[in-house]
């Protein structure tokens, strides 16, 4: 391959430097070497003159595009986001008019609407009721027919709008569960009793004596609330117990500590971290997931 | 440069060819296989072909924006781009084929390059004479003649090379709308920037670069070293027979000399400026044109022909000793090209079963995993599956969707009353769909049971088939191991 004949000292300069009996060449650059290294010194001049460069004691030279969004990344990131707004503000405009129950016959609006809930729910909703809104103890799965607070278009978009027990939003859905042991509100065999009293309507295995007393100490007690049945009650969230799905759980255990300390499930109003067209792009995705009514 | 005497320049201006007009069977050969290819690529997308209203009438039609590829009766969509590389697969065993059957058959008779060097060389005789005239030319001061000469020629290339561009844009979309629009100024950019560059490259590459292409640019003359062997059929001279070569003169003793008489016609004639005589090399695209010219003249001298021919290197050996070349299909057939054979026609037979086996309709199912299943207020056990339905009719229809499994479960389409969807005229669906078991169900409780989901044409529609098709999936039940 290399055919090419090797130099001997004296017909190329070197550089006088000799280490053992070695020396160094002063060979000229390869010209495609050096022009590409003219070419980044021209280049790098260009590039202190429109882009931000030289340090200063507070911050660095800016350049004729550091203010812009050909220099500044975070500026072009503004921009595109902002192209993206503009083209969308149509849709959210059309989405914020919309009567809530119309919005699904409409074709274009529905996709548009779901595709963005679908981002809102990931970003704001999946760190407690899970990227697939199934829930979790505690936080309500979103996937099922059981709605604590009404699970139709309304419902759902009030709930969002202003959350639920909590004390940023006058307007947030309220209601509190006595705590029935902590604040000695019962006795403890009534506790018991009214426990199995929950087991046998919601069609577990339970203690037939204790359920019949517990009958009683329900209907004193619960009933006003969660209804003479047990079939609970959305103007107050009260849940219903004779059904399949439990909040937090609907063992003997999990039934008895809830009588026990009562619940205090709360939600953020989202009015405040969230514009009106995306809330309603978030209930619309929500009422989609297959529970809605 | 200290010694420039001792370092040789690293660049070779390149040495202008003037190939001569040549006679014969391999030229005329090229003049058919050139008009057939070039006919077919200038007019097929041209060829119309009814699909109905709603869908595109051009035979050939690479419709990018809609994501379709039609090819006379078959519509390919993109989930079944198995096709085009099946198609690239058997191109690719087709050119190992035919090169280890017959060398560089590809590069000498059907590569583009060699195409449309071919009709540029043809173009440029027509305009600046054969080859005398065109090196005559070549060596003129730049008076009237020769610029007149040159702009003619430049400006045919020029249309040649619009030409080619023009016809590489209407395979992808309708050729008659587009060429009314090209004319009129208002076709989209992208297919005034694509005809824009074709132009360049033909321009360039078949008047200009030429057989720098082929020696420089392509890799297959690397590469097709590979696929041959000393059975491989390819172009050869025969120096045997032709050495020493010399004039035939009487005075010098012709009966020493070969039947090569140095006369130049095969290197005259070659378009990639090589000398057949020194033997194999990469830079011959074993076109058959020095054949031609060579038999043309020992025809003359009255020499028996093929002094340069097709020929595989064993027979080379065996005529040198004397004995006859082998069959022509001895070389052929050996376990080489029939294991390319078999497989190139295990590939296309695939292929065209996969053809007839496709539905006109289609489905995909994806279980829905977050979560596995949801309880419903009543104990009921529901799992949810996307599915995308394809409709590869050119009429919208209504489909029925409905499960059959082992153990008792109901559908539910979401957003929809019944199982029925109606999917447009060729276009995909895609939608949500939930199975159900009732509390205490064997589907309930079991971990996991199979479910088959069928989609159905409705029957009693307009070119309906009563069609229907399946996807096995699963259904996750509430015990858990």
């Amino acid at each position: 391959m290399c055919a090419k004949q090797i130099k001997k000292p004296g017909e190329v300069p070197t550089t006088g430097h000799e280490w053992d009996g070695i020396q160094e060449f002063d060979n000229p650059m390869p010209r495609w070497w050096l022009w590409t290294f003219y070419l980044t010194i021209i280049w790098s001049i260009g590039y202190c003159i429109f882009y931000p460069a030289w340090p200063l004691v507070s911050g660095a030279t800016q350049g004729l595009w550091g203010q812009t969004a050909a220099g500044d990344p975070r500026l072009a990131v503004a921009e595109e986001i902002k192209r993206f707004d503009d083209a969308n503000a149509p849709i959210k405009a059309k989405l914020v008019a919309a009567d809530l129950n119309a919005i699904a016959t409409d074709p274009e609006l529905d996709t548009y609407a779901r595709s963005a809930g679908a981002a809102v729910f990931k970003t704001w909703c999946a760190q407690c009721h899970g990227a697939g809104a199934a829930g979790n103890k505690g936080y309500p799965n979103l996937l099922d027919d059981d709605w604590l607070w009404g699970g139709d278009m309304a419902a759902i978009h009030t709930t969002v709008t202003h959350g639920i027990r909590n004390t940023a939003d006058p307007d947030a859905r309220y209601s509190e569960m006595p705590k029935f042991g902590a604040d000695a509100l019962l006795e403890k065999p009534q506790i018991e009793e009214v426990v199995e009293h929950v087991l046998a309507i919601s069609g577990q295995e339970h203690d037939a004596a204790k359920a019949a007393a517990g009958a009683t100490v329900f209907a004193d007690n619960c009933s006003s609330c969660h209804g003479e049945a047990g079939h609970g009650d959305r103007e107050q969230g009260a849940p219903n117990l004779t059904d399949a799905v439990w909040l937090y759980g609907g063992d003997r255990a999990a039934i008895t500590d809830s009588v026990f300390n009562a619940r205090f499930g709360v939600m953020p109003n989202w009015n405040s971290r969230l514009t009106e067209d995306e809330i309603r792009a978030v209930s619309v995705y929500v009422h989609g997931l297959g529970g809605g009514e | 440069m200290s010694s420039p005497e001792t370092e040789p320049s690293l660049y070779a201006a390149r040495e202008p060819i003037f190939p001569r007009r040549v006679k014969g069977t391999f030229r005329t050969l090229k003049w058919w296989l050139m008009a057939v290819m070039l006919g077919l690529y200038y007019l097929a997308p041209w060829i119309r072909w009814d699909r109905g209203p709603e869908l595109p009438d051009q035979a050939i039609l690479l419709d990018l924006a809609n994501r379709r590829f039609f090819f006379f009766m078959i519509e390919i969509w993109p989930h079944e781009f198995y096709f085009v590389a099946g198609l690239l697969i058997m191109a690719g065993l087709g050119l190992f084929l035919f090169t280890s059957a017959a060398g560089r058959v590809w590069c000498g008779y059907g590569c583009p390059q060699t195409v449309w060097t071919d009709l540029m060389i043809l173009v440029e005789r027509w305009i600046e004479g054969d080859r005398n005239a065109r090196l005559r030319l070549h060596r003129q001061k730049w008076d009237a003649e020769k610029i007149r000469k040159r702009a003619l020629k430049w400006s045919a290339w020029f249309l040649i090379g619009l030409a080619t561009g023009g016809a590489w844009v209407f395979y992808f979309t309708d050729a008659p709308t587009l060429a009314r629009d090209l004319v009129a100024g208002t076709a989209h950019p992208v297919a005034y920037t694509t005809i824009a560059i074709l132009t360049l490259t033909t321009f360039a590459f078949g008047g200009f670069f030429r057989e720098q292409v082929c020696i420089y640019a392509c890799p297959w003359p690397r590469i097709q070293a590979a696929m041959m062997d000393e059975d491989t059929l390819t172009i050869g001279y025969r120096d045997w027979r032709g050495e020493p070569r010399g004039k035939h003169r009487k005075a010098e003793g012709a009966e020493k000399l070969g039947d090569c008489i140095d006369c130049m016609a095969c290197v005259n004639v070659c378009p990639m400026g090589i000398d057949i005589r020194d033997g194999q090399q990469m830079a011959c695209i074993t076109c058959g044109l020095c054949i031609d010219a060579c038999n043309d003249v020992m025809d003359k001298i009255g020499k028996p022909p093929n002094l340069i021919g097709y020929l595989a290197l064993t027979d080379e050996t065996r005529e040198r000793a004397g004995e006859g070349p082998k069959s022509v299909w001895k070389h052929v057939f050996r376990p080489r090209t029939v294991l390319y054979t078999v497989l190139w026609a295990g590939v296309g037979i695939g292929l065209v079963v996969a053809l007839f086996l496709r539905s006109d309709i289609d489905m995909n199912v994806t279980p829905v995993r977050n979560p596995l299943f949801v309880t419903l207020s009543d104990g009921t056990i529901r799992n949810a599956y996307d599915i995308r339905l394809r409709n590869k009719l050119g009429e919208a229809h209504d489909y029925a969707l409905t499960v059959t499994s082992d153990q008792p479960v109901s559908l539910r389409l979401e957003g929809v009353t019944g199982n029925v969807l109606r999917v447009p005229a060729n276009d995909t669906l895609s939608t949500r769909l939930y199975l159900e078991a009732a509390p205490g169900s064997s589907a309930a409780t079991e971990e996991r049971s199979t479910v088959r989901l069928w989609v159905s044409e409705i029957p009693d529609q307009a070119h309906g088939k009563d069609t229907r098709v399946h996807h096995d999936t699963v259904f996750n039940g509430k015990a858990r191991p």
